[in-house]
């Protein structure tokens, strides 16, 4: 029989003063920061802000001090996230390679490779995208046909990268690919490499999402040649150490707050006094994010424990996708948008941008029903 | 099923009701017998005390693993008013009034009135829908005098119970009430009426919790026992991702849960309670549609256990509140705190 274990989050009283610096952090800097902006929660870019996170010494704050990180707990990196996302802070500059390069490179790093990329990862300067995905490669990531072929001095990649995001604003990938194996064993023979983006041979090409925004890119390889030093781990573990880093991808506050801005511009809309009818469906929403950062909160702590919380993950990115994807739709249905008052514009801008995200919601990052087949085999029925 | 934080308490009672409460046992109180013999089984264990503080004649036990138990009797559908019982002790103890033994229960009502009559206290009024009401040894009654809240223990007897019961036909009955009390069974409560309230609203959190963890154990076990098609029926995508959202509603009451028995524990944090019983009881529902879709016309006829779990999560849902009313109070609170206060609130639950 399968069993549940949701541990309770661990308690961490200096927690509670670190949150207290970072939302006067957030006050300070964010003060100018339009709704519209913030409700481009982690996808929004500026990096200046990154920099100044991480001279606050809040990137990187799981990493041992000698490779420039703060020896601080899960939980406590925890509430800088949360506190980042609900502030609508732009972060996605350092998102990536705060929550699953550096860790990885923490893992499966060389000693150069830590000395090298993790102290620069923790003072925000030096930013991550994530090539896993293909044209032929989406859900079905063991099908990847980008090849790294060894050869004098390294290895030579040919293939192409798809919906990579921010890789036009970032310094390094870790590319997933093929180094070997055969076709009957689609896993094996897959490796991790980290790819500096200037190298000859890559092209970095926009792909507009359907709001017209830049956000993700096409990254085509032609003949380039990385070095020795770029292979990440062991050659031929790749798929184990991609789906490792999963756990990491699944389970933080960004898979259930992607559309807060939208419920605060909700609640200030509907004013102190909403109808009962408005007050019941806000409720709700509360309900439901109250439960879900106790869940998330929970996986954090057993990450934090060295267990592996797939399945915990998996859990609480199909809930969190859920729920971000009810608010616009609730959001509308509470609020007449007539007449169009400027307090009224705002809410129909912030709910119209995040009407146009919400699908991305449940594609990111697995999809609904690649983590429901997740969950499924978690049960044992796979 | 036992989770990691599974005390000996808890795993006393998951043996416990294990071994006591049956299909038979379950078929029997439907029809108003009251399971004795799994009720002296739990008394015994003092299960029923685990609320009460040391002082009052309980052990001691931590509030959070106390309130654990409940969801130990949910996963069992528990036939017993164990949850009452706790309540009343909490209610009685928190007077400074002693907590009889036998099975208990609680009843709070506007309608209740309790006067001074020389040195006697004159409790008379009406109270609908009280858990046991016919089976309960003694009742703890709140009632307001003049504004404050005061609690009544009233011996059997002292109260008449025309039957009812619950969606999951549990006893539910109206009481009246038209009795004098010695000046010892009265005393000022250090709990509210609201707080009564929420604090069964947090019982019924970890009893949904423990129901739902049960039955998607069951309906997962039986996608995999069930063929058709040539192949158990959790071979198929459709009926794996039903089984998926099970568990993660399942995941989202356990949550519930645990965040409800800490506020208990902190005091009666209402707030806190609202969000959980608000989503709990939506789990409920959710879940109990899949877990009798899953098990096709089997799950509906009386024969099978399984109606015993989503009956009780049917009737759990609704009673101490049901979503609309505990959505409401959260939605109210968030909305006077206004946006610049909304994700402060968030985190202080
Ligand atoms: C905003 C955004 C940002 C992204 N950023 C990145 C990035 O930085 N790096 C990166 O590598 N990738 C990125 N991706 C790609 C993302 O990982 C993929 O979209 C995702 O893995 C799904 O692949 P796909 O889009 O090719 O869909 P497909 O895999 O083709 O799926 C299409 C549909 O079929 C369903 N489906 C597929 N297989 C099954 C199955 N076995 N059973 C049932 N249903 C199935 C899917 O659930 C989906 O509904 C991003 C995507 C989005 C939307």
């Amino acid at each position: 029989m399968f069993s549940f274990t949701f541990a309770p989050p661990p308690a961490v009283p200096e927690a509670e003063t670190l949150r207290a610096e970072v939302r006067a952090f957030l006050a300070a800097e964010l003060a100018d920061r339009p709704a519209i902006k913030r409700a481009e929660s982690w996808s929004g870019f500026d990096a200046a802000f990154s920099r100044k996170v991480g001279q606050r010494g809040w990137i990187g704050m799981t990493f041992p001090r000698e490779y420039g990180g703060h020896g601080r707990s899960a939980l406590e990196r925890y509430v800088v996230l949360e506190e980042m996302l609900a502030a609508g802070a732009p972060v996605v500059g350092h998102w990536i390679a705060d929550r699953q390069s550096g860790p990885s490179i923490l893992r499966y790093g060389t000693e150069a490779q830590k000395a090298f990329f993790l102290p620069r990862i923790a003072r925000g300067e030096c930013f991550f995208c994530i090539g896993m995905s293909e044209p032929d490669s989406g859900s079905d990531l063991a099908s990847v046909r980008t090849r790294a072929v060894p050869a004098d001095g390294g290895y030579v990649v040919n293939g192409t990268k798809l919906w990579t995001s921010q890789a036009h604003e970032s310094h390094y990938m870790i590319l997933f690919c093929r180094t070997g194996g055969s076709p009957d064993d689609r896993q094996g023979g897959t490796s991790q490499f980290l790819v500096d983006l200037t190298l000859p041979g890559i092209t970095i090409r926009p792909i507009h999402a359907l709001t017209g925004e830049h956000h993700f890119n096409e990254v085509i390889f032609q003949d380039v040649l990385l070095p020795e030093s770029a292979l990440l781990g062991t050659l031929g573990q790749g798929w184990q150490q991609v789906t490792g880093e999963l756990a990491y991808e699944r389970s933080g506050p960004e898979r259930f707050l992607s559309s807060f801005t939208l419920l605060v511009e909700l609640v200030h809309a509907l004013g102190p006094a909403p109808s009962e009818r408005a007050a019941i469906a806000l409720g709700r929403l509360g309900a439901h994010l109250v439960t879900l950062r106790r869940l998330s909160r929970s996986v954090a702590g057993m990450l934090q424990a060295g267990e592996n919380p797939a399945l915990q993950a998996a859990l609480v990115k199909d809930l969190g996708a859920l729920v971000e994807q009810e608010i616009p739709d609730i959001a509308r249905s509470l609020i007449a948008t007539d007449p169009p008052t400027p307090e009224i514009e705002r809410f129909l801008a912030v709910l119209n941008y995040t009407t146009l995200h919400a699908p991305s919601f449940s594609l990111r990052g697995g999809t609904r029903e690649i983590l429901r087949g997740i969950i499924a085999r978690g049960l044992g029925l796979r | 099923m036992n989770d990691a934080s599974d005390t000996l308490l808890l795993e006393t009672a998951e043996r416990l009701f294990r071994d006591t409460v049956s299909p038979p046992v379950l078929a029997a109180a439907e029809r108003g017998e009251f399971p004795h013999a799994a009720w002296a089984a739990l008394a015994q264990a003092g299960l029923h005390r685990a609320l009460v503080p040391e002082g009052a004649g309980g052990f001691g036990v931590p509030v959070i693993e106390a309130l654990g138990l409940l969801r130990v009797a949910g996963r069992h559908a528990l036939p017993l008013p164990l949850a009452e019982t706790m309540l009343a002790g909490w209610l009685l103890s928190g007077a400074g009034l002693a907590v009889p033994d036998g099975p208990l229960s609680v009843a709070a009502s506007p309608t209740l009135t309790l006067r001074r009559q020389g040195d006697r206290w004159n409790l008379h009024g009406a109270a609908p829908a009280v858990a046991w009401g016919r089976d309960a040894a003694s009742l703890a009654v709140l009632a307001d005098v003049d504004g404050q809240a005061f609690v009544a223990l009233l011996p059997s007897g002292a109260w008449t119970a025309a039957p009812g019961q619950n969606i999951a036909r549990e006893p539910r009955d109206a009481i009246g009430i038209d009795t004098l009390l010695p000046a010892g069974a009265v005393a000022a409560s250090g709990i509210g009426p609201v707080q009564l309230w929420a604090a069964g609203a947090a019982m019924r959190c970890l009893m949904i919790a423990g129901a739902l963890e049960r039955i998607t154990a069951m309906t997962v076990q039986y996608a995999q026992d069930r063929v058709q098609f040539g192949r158990p029926i959790g071979r198929f995508q459709a009926v794996q991702h039903n089984l998926a959202i099970l568990a993660s509603q399942t995941a989202a009451a356990i949550a519930a849960g645990d965040i409800a028995a800490e506020a208990v524990a902190d005091g009666i944090r209402l707030p806190a309670i609202a969000a959980a019983k608000a989503r709990a009881g939506e789990a409920a529902g959710v879940g109990a549609g899949i877990a009798h879709q899953v098990h096709g016309a089997l799950g509906f006829s009386y024969e099978h256990s399984l109606h015993f779990l989503t009956k009780r999560l049917w009737a759990w849902r609704d009673e101490y509140g049901g979503e609309a009313a505990w959505s409401l109070l959260l939605g109210q609170h968030l909305a006077a705190a206004g946006a610049d206060r909304l994700w402060a609130e968030i985190t202080a639950i």
